[in-house]
């Protein structure tokens, strides 16, 4: 398990990414699946620095970890921030037309659609939320 | 990310190389602000783009918006993880895909 303490902010983003794929390429990952995980990645770090602390910056904590056989990763993001649970949005109506369709709440749909596994939890003043995918090809 | 803009007559077409993003986005968003004046089709091509976020899905749906109002807009040679974006969130019936190949 290897973990990353950094600053909430989007600034933070390619350090966060970096972190992360550095886990990632000790096992091989297929570069779909890559690309997946950078996808939730991205859109679960840039909600936390944008309205965890709001309007201030605070301490997030990324942990990776990868099955021993690597077959699957988890990461988990943690923050001290505003108790949110993401997954309690609904989901946006992708069907809706262009001139419908409201600017934003794709992210996390997004972070659903492309992992196999995501889970919230509220424990002693944190936001713990947890992502899981599969890495075989 | 790199944009490159081409403009023929009133078709715009802004050629992209690298990542749209959370912090490339924001350049692209620019960029459309600054140039769609009298422009009646707007083509992105995506051939050099491997990975876009909500932040670039938003700024395309603005784009669409915009033009909707006053012509077209299309994206070509998007990859099949872009089209799988696309697909997975909708933007595939809200945008003109030509996955058709070269040329416009």
């Amino acid at each position: 398990m290897k973990e990353l303490d950094i600053e909430a902010r989007t600034e933070n983003l390619d350090e966060v990414m970096d972190f992360i794929n550095e886990q990632l390429e000790v096992v091989d990952c297929p570069m779909k699946i890559q690309m997946q995980i950078d996808l939730a990645v991205e859109e679960i770090f840039v909600n936390i620095a944008n309205y965890a602390y709001q309007p201030e910056t605070g301490p997030a904590t990324v942990r990776v970890e990868v099955q021993p056989d690597g077959s699957s990763v988890s990461i988990t993001f943690i923050d001290h921030g505003v108790p949110y649970d993401p997954l309690a949005k609904a989901d946006p109506d992708v069907t809706l037309s262009a001139e419908e369709r409201s600017i934003g709440g794709l992210g996390i749909f997004l972070v659903k659609k492309n992992m196999d596994d995501v889970r919230y939890e509220y424990i002693n003043g944190s936001n713990v939320l947890t992502i899981e995918k599969g890495l075989a090809r | 990310m790199n944009i490159n803009k081409e403009l023929n007559g009133n078709q715009l077409t802004l050629a992209i190389e690298g990542r749209i993003d959370t912090k490339t986005a924001p350049e692209l968003e620019l960029v459309l602000k600054d140039s769609l004046s009298g422009v009646q089709e707007l083509v992105f091509d995506f051939e050099q783009v491997a990975y876009i976020s909500s932040a670039g899905l938003r700024v395309l749906l603005v784009a669409q918006k915009q033009m909707n109002a006053k012509g077209k807009m299309k994206v070509i040679n998007a990859n099949e993880d872009l089209m799988e974006i696309f697909e997975i969130t909708g933007f595939a019936d809200i945008l003109t895909i030509d996955s058709s190949g070269k040329g416009v």
